[in-house]
């Protein structure tokens, strides 16, 4: 099979190496990477831990098609408790790194314990050492990159790092690699920092064999690349337009929150939309440069752009001139929508900024926007940020980026996330979150299911657990009305129980624009031994995503924390097809819990535990 | 009629399915690091770049190797090593002046394209088009079509 069989277990404190066989009958039950990292996980960590303490650990695993021909195998998974949320995380990423592991020999790293000095980890195929790093702390993700691979001289190696605001305890801080793909969700990144890890640098030559049936194999992923590039949205949206074709979709549907959720639509959506990055600005030049796929992706949806020389931002630092990447949706969404700003540029310099100190745009851009609120409202004043943050303005937005990513002045409280700082500011309610998870690009008023999705998600609020947007929106794979919440919980459960199937294959959720379930199943028999029938495949969904519940449930967590911030089911939609609504989350979730077996408190019923083998 | 591989760069998205095809071809594992077409990530562009044996007619590989292990596949035009001949002595990758001849420290021998004897397994999974086999003789083709259309309105002036 697809699996090296073996993994390696890095403890920290003590400073040890260990190679471990992978436990083969719970890869049979929880097949890879999102889904057997977290079996190990919960095998081995306290629910009740204290995310940033050593006693944490934290799991960099591989899917059993990472590494493979089949489309987007590349992806690799972080699973560890996440510190903004106190719950299960699971951070997906692609780029080069998880395929480069793979090849090294290992199916996935366990990481345990605290260094008593910043370190990183080096592996070249067999050869695994925990190397001083003393000289890497303090620098950014896009540095401790360029330092390593000059140090070994080689430039084939991929980095997994963190950049400053890992450091310095950014609550959502994300683990990068390959420059800038990222385990962005969470806060992965802050629990690296905590146990004073600051790279993992991979090179591998050993390669990806154990496939169960070669032949068969190639032939159905060559099918199977077929159906993306033949799909409207993955053959031709996406490499053209990005995740970002999307920006000015959901603003005619009215779905665009826009302002920390105060407004559902955003006046400025089409200045930093897909069709605004293609277009010529002042300077002659467009913003995008190129598309760029990561490892093994037939679709390539990711970004490569150039920011305008001239622009405020850059115009006196060369060091931003050159192609980056960005701008994706869900980063143009937050930096952009929900605070109000317009400026395209400005909101490429401040991804630049997260992916090069390595913190979330999307829990960084909604806490700025929960601050502009509290701004607006008179409960942060102009004297404690050092400057005017009102709505709408691009110089408060990238100061504050500078700030955090360098963990200075007001930076610090930004850095918090908004839960922690609206409740300081006496107003818990407008952050808008769950579990202390900030919302992504998507306002439930106008889609129902999402409402759902985000007050269900094992990892607070996330649009990649259950991404009912394909459905409500775009009729992927039947379309369902985005103003009622009729049949959602069926939907929702089915979405997150698939989702979690791909998260624990090793390919990319965007393949589902045009994939099924019924589409990954023969890529996955033809690598793997043993029965990967849809019927297995549906019950180790279902089983991972009780697994990830259950871990939640003795985290702490309730049904009172299946909740949506108020504005959400208070305070209706102001204009669009919304007008009028707000999220019918009270409607949905009982039923939801019934469809999923689990009793009035969220919890699975012995019966469900049993039929699900947990 | 003998083909050659021809690369546009401008459309290669860095997937690498090319690497994994041409290990997968000659060694029947996922391998990267066994390719012998690599692309080239060039951050600070965006470009991304193919880059392999270009077939050379006088090939200096084939003329600086001693013992005659780097052969002439007549019907491809591919200069082939043949590995139950060569020794791994070197001399043909530091005669190559693009690089495209590697050692292999595992096999003891070297590896360079062999075309894959007439059907480029890199050409076949590129899912772009970057990477094409076509008429050895015409692989400007495109580009004269390209012009052809640009200029053909100013023809009759």
């Amino acid at each position: 099979m697809a699996w090296t069989r073996k993994f390696l277990r890095i403890d920290l404190t003590k400073g040890t190496v260990k190679v471990e066989d992978l436990n083969m009958k719970w890869a049979d039950e929880y097949l890879g990477q999102r889904g057997l990292a977290t079996k190990y996980f919960v095998e081995e960590v306290d629910p009740k831990v204290d995310p940033l303490s050593p006693a944490n650990k934290m799991i960099f695993t591989t899917g059993p098609l990472t590494g493979t021909m089949a489309s987007t195998g590349g992806r690799y998974s972080v699973v560890t408790k996440g510190p903004l949320t106190g719950a299960i995380a699971c951070s997906n990423s692609g780029g080069y790194f998880g395929a480069e592991l793979k090849f090294a020999g290992w199916d996935m790293i366990i990481v345990e314990g605290k260094s008593p000095k910043p370190v990183y980890l080096s592996i070249a195929d067999d050869k695994v050492e925990i190397r001083d790093a003393s000289h890497l702390w303090g620098k950014t993700v896009w540095e401790t990159e360029e330092t390593i691979k000059k140090t070994h001289q080689d430039p084939l190696i991929h980095v997994s790092s963190i950049g400053r605001s890992g450091e310095n305890g950014v609550l959502y801080a994300c683990i990068v690699n390959d420059l800038h793909r990222a385990a962005g969700r969470s806060g992965v990144g802050t629990v690296m920092g905590s146990k004073n890890l600051k790279a993992i640098a991979v090179r591998g030559t050993k390669g990806v064999g154990n496939i169960r049936d070669p032949k068969e194999f190639m032939k159905v992923t060559f099918e199977k690349k077929k159906v993306l590039a033949d799909n409207a949205v993955t053959g031709q949206g996406l490499p053209t337009y990005g995740t970002q074709v999307l920006m000015n979709v959901i603003n005619e549907i009215g779905a665009l929150p826009t302002r920390n959720h105060r407004d559902v639509q955003f006046e400025s959506a089409s200045k930093i939309s897909a069709e605004a990055m293609h277009e010529k600005r002042p300077d002659g030049k467009s913003h995008l440069v190129t598309n760029q796929a990561c490892f093994g992706c037939t679709i390539a949806c990711g970004r490569i752009s150039k920011l305008d020389e001239k622009h405020f931002t850059v115009v006196n630092n060369p060091k931003y001139w050159g192609a980056s990447g960005g701008l994706e949706y869900e980063a143009a969404w937050a930096l952009g929508c929900a605070n109000g700003v317009g400026d395209l540029d400005a909101l490429q310099y401040v991804n630049m900024l997260c992916n090069e100190d390595g913190f979330d745009p999307i829990s960084f851009g909604a806490t700025i926007g929960a601050a502009m609120e509290l701004f607006d409202l008179g409960l942060i004043k102009k004297e404690e940020i050092g400057f005017d943050a009102p709505f709408g303005s691009a110089e408060a937005l990238v100061k504050l980026a500078e700030m955090t990513a360098r963990g200075e002045g007001f930076g610090k409280v930004i850095g918090l996330g908004s839960k922690r700082m609206c409740e300081k500011y006496g107003r818990p309610d407008l952050s808008m979150s769950v579990k202390g998870q900030e919302f992504p690009a998507y306002d439930s008023r106008g889609i129902q299911g999402m409402g759902l999705t985000y007050a269900t998600s094992n990892r607070g609020a996330c649009h990649l657990r259950s991404y009912t947007v394909a459905s409500e929106v775009l009729g992927i794979p039947v379309k369902t009305d985005p103003l009622t919440t009729d049949g959602k919980p069926e939907l929702v459960k089915a979405f997150q129980d698939a989702t979690a199937v791909f998260d624990s294959s090793g390919v990319c959720v965007f393949t589902t624009f045009a994939w099924t379930l019924a589409d990954l199943q023969p890529q996955l028999a033809a690598a793997l031994e043993g029965d990967w029938s849809m019927d297995k495949l549906n019950l180790v969904g279902e089983r991972i995503w009780n697994m990830e519940r259950m871990f939640n449930n003795s985290a702490g967590f309730t049904s009172k924390d299946d909740n949506l911030p108020p504005r959400l089911t208070n305070e209706p939609a102001k204009t669009g097809p919304a007008k009028g609504l707000v999220n019918g989350l009270a409607k949905m979730l009982p039923e939801y819990y019934k469809i999923r077996g689990w009793d009035n408190d969220g919890r699975p019923t012995n019966e469900t535990t049993a039929r699900l083998g947990l | 009629m003998q083909k050659s591989l021809h690369i546009d760069p401008v459309k290669c998205t860095g997937c690498r399915q090319c690497e994994m095809a041409c290990s997968y071809e000659n060694y029947g594992v996922f391998n990267i690091s066994k390719s012998r077409i690599r692309v080239f990530d060039f951050e600070h562009t965006g470009r991304k770049v193919p880059y392999t044996c270009t077939q050379c007619a006088e090939a200096w590989c084939m003329h600086a190797c001693p013992v005659e292990a780097i052969k002439l596949d007549a019907d491809t035009g591919a200069k082939v090593v043949h590995e139950d001949v060569c020794v791994g002595c070197k001399v043909c990758t530091i005669a190559c002046p693009f690089g495209t001849v590697n050692y292999m420290a595992d096999r003891g021998k070297v590896q360079k394209c062999d075309l894959c004897g007439g059907e480029p397994a890199c050409a076949e999974a590129c899912p772009t088009g970057a990477i094409t086999y076509i008429d050895a003789d015409w692989t400007g083709l495109d580009k004269m079509r390209q012009w052809a259309e640009k200029t053909g309105n100013q023809a009759s002036a």
